[in-house]
């Protein structure tokens, strides 16, 4: 029943905010035209596909790479949170809290600056991935005893690892010229702005072989819940799920950071209302983080683009401003229930 | 009556965890069709024994056999197969409710044939816990008790032939505690092996086949209740003078502490 809700709720929202968001911006396109673009795309000619070349263009060149991005990083952003949340055996844990998109915008910011460029375009995401990986493993080996992660412990291994990152990409930002500086504000900031086909497309990828492997080991991180040592004795291979796990994260919020930088809280909230409505059963909220993610994504990002004309706001300080006092609210409430921080 | 049946040997274990001595030289057989207690004071080194036997630490010195074969030779999905441990730590860190817990019991058996008695086995393991009427309801909102007897239905679910269980009656009420009991009993009876640590010394006195008295990481005595409960040596390792009675229905003993009558 609830399940069913999700299902009709997410699709509606999708579907609305893949219009909406081909609809607004500086060039009014009406939803026939939107319609229209998209189904001659996909190789079937009608009447609505709009005979202007520039709003063609608009679509086209700007409008639906950008949608595929959000979408895309949304739903890498999203589960890589329910995985994290899953191995750390912790609600509140989520990659920009703590400190792995710090880990992987440090990453990309040192490829910008000293032009590493051994892997020609990939060079950055690659770097991004590394710089993910190392602060995953980084706060997952520091913030852990007796197989689980208390709340205090992982907060404040994240203030550690966000004050290295925030203080190399300081470091970076005094060392790089004018034109690397802006590009390492653009990743602090997180934004979409610019996005084109071949990036959105290799965000995408990761997103979907992503999701798919987590939903393949989601019946194993169920048995996480029950504390890492009844785990064992179910039969897990406990250290094996961790491993691959935490690469899987970094690959996702690798991924996500390395095109569109810093956007925090989206691995918090979305896997947290999905748990709320369909339960913790680690499948459904994968998957509904998946579709879920790519639909907060898709809203925030049409919020940064339309509520000051003319202006591109940073998402990221967007999804801050929401996921601040959600964060808060969550830690208040964990607080209260277990009379503690554990 | 053909000898019982060996299902685990200890051959001369010792456990040494940053430089403390935990375990020495102990050298127990579990058998199957029967419970053994394993008792002793706080600290003697129980939990850590039940570690070793259930495959959790490997042992510093000696060898663990199951089946024959060295324990640590086992993949963990094997020894899932074969034995289920109760551990004392039941925290679940998501809101799942309690038949979706007892289910994750059954996951060992996820892919074999087995698969096909998983909703027959979570049913049974409910009912025999007690806790059926609680089974749409969230886990982390149980009491102490409940959950226990949650995380109890989890382990029998699993249908392993061995089980251990650590203080399993700790949290619960006395009619639950005479439950679970009777209920490992019955599993003995059909034919598992039963290792549970008690600290109830009357409660082991009661239920279990034969008695492993641990003190400081030794194996102290090792027989059937009349045998290691007796009020010199359990007044020995304890440091507390007892008296032994014996239930009249039962024949079995009941370990008292001697009190003072009281004054005025």
């Amino acid at each position: 029943m609830r399940r069913t809700a999700l299902v009709v709720g997410l699709t509606i929202t999708l579907v609305l905010g893949v219009v909406l968001s081909a609809m607004a911006g500086q060039l009014a396109v009406a939803p026939s035209e939107v319609i229209g673009s998209l189904l001659r795309a996909i190789g079937i000619q009608n009447e609505w596909a709009p005979d202007d070349p520039v709003t063609e263009a608009a679509l086209l060149v700007v409008r639906f790479p950008r949608i595929l991005m959000a979408l895309a990083v949304g739903a890498a952003l999203a589960v890589a949170g329910a995985v994290m949340q899953a191995i750390f055996g912790n609600p509140l844990a989520e990659p920009g809290v703590v400190g792995v998109s710090s880990g992987a915008a440090l990453g990309a910011a040192i490829g910008i600056v000293f032009g590493l460029t051994a892997l020609g375009g990939w060079s950055v995401a690659a770097l991004a991935f590394l710089g993910g990986l190392v602060a995953t493993l980084l706060v997952y080996f520091m913030s852990r005893a007796n197989g689980r992660t208390e709340v205090v412990t992982l907060l404040l291994t994240g203030i550690a690892v966000n004050a290295f990152g925030g203080a190399g990409l300081a470091l970076l930002l005094f060392l790089g010229d004018s034109a690397s500086r802006e590009q390492i504000i653009f990743w602090q900031l997180g934004s979409l702005n610019g996005s084109r086909w071949q990036e959105a497309i290799i965000v995408f990828v990761v997103a979907a072989i992503g999701s798919v492997v987590a939903v393949s080991i989601a019946r194993r991180l169920d048995l996480l819940s029950l504390g890492e040592r009844n785990a064992r004795h179910l039969g897990l291979n406990v250290e094996r799920l961790r491993i691959w796990s935490i690469v899987l994260v970094a690959l996702l919020t690798g991924a996500a950071v390395a095109f569109c930088g810093i956007i925090a809280f989206v691995g918090l909230v979305v896997p947290h209302i999905i748990r709320m409505i369909i339960g913790p059963s680690h499948r459904g909220v994968i998957i509904g983080s998946a579709f879920g993610g790519g639909a907060l994504m898709l809203f925030a990002d049409l919020a940064a683009r339309t509520l000051i004309p003319g202006a591109d706001l940073p998402i990221g300080m967007l999804t801050s401003l929401i996921g601040g006092p959600f964060f808060f609210w969550l830690l208040f409430r964990a607080r209260q229930r277990s009379g503690g921080w554990a | 009556m053909s000898a019982p049946e060996v299902a685990i040997r200890a051959e001369q274990v010792g456990l040494v965890l940053d430089e403390n001595r935990i375990l020495d030289a102990v050298s127990i057989d579990i058998r199957r069709g029967e419970i053994l207690a394993l008792v002793g004071p706080n600290g003697a080194g129980k939990s850590s024994l039940l570690g070793v036997l259930s495959g959790d630490m490997p042992p510093t010195e000696g060898r663990v056999l199951l089946d024959g074969r060295e324990l640590d030779s086992y993949r963990p999905i094997e020894l899932a197969r074969r034995r289920a441990v109760l551990t004392q730590e039941n925290a679940v860190t998501f809101p799942f409710r309690v038949r979706e817990v007892v289910e994750m019991g059954r996951s060992p058996w996820a892919r074999t044939p087995q698969f096909e008695d998983d909703q027959a086995a979570i049913a049974a393991a409910l009912a025999k816990t007690d806790v059926s009427h609680l089974a749409d309801r969230r886990y982390t909102r149980l009491s102490g008790g409940e959950k226990a007897r949650v995380s109890l239905a989890r382990v029998l679910a699993q249908r392993a032939g061995i089980l251990f269980l650590d203080e399993p009656t700790a949290a619960l009420d006395l009619r639950h505690q005479e439950e679970v009991l009777r209920t490992a009993g019955e599993l003995a009876a059909g034919g598992a092996a039963v290792v549970v640590v008690l600290h109830e010394l009357s409660l082991a006195g009661a239920y279990a086949d034969r008695i492993a008295l641990i003190s400081a990481g030794r194996l102290a005595r090792l027989g059937d209740p009349a045998t290691v409960l007796t009020a010199d040596l359990i007044s020995e390792v304890y440091g507390l003078d007892v008296e032994i009675l014996t239930q009249e229905s039962t024949g079995r003993p009941i370990v008292l502490p001697k009190r003072a009558p009281h004054s005025g």
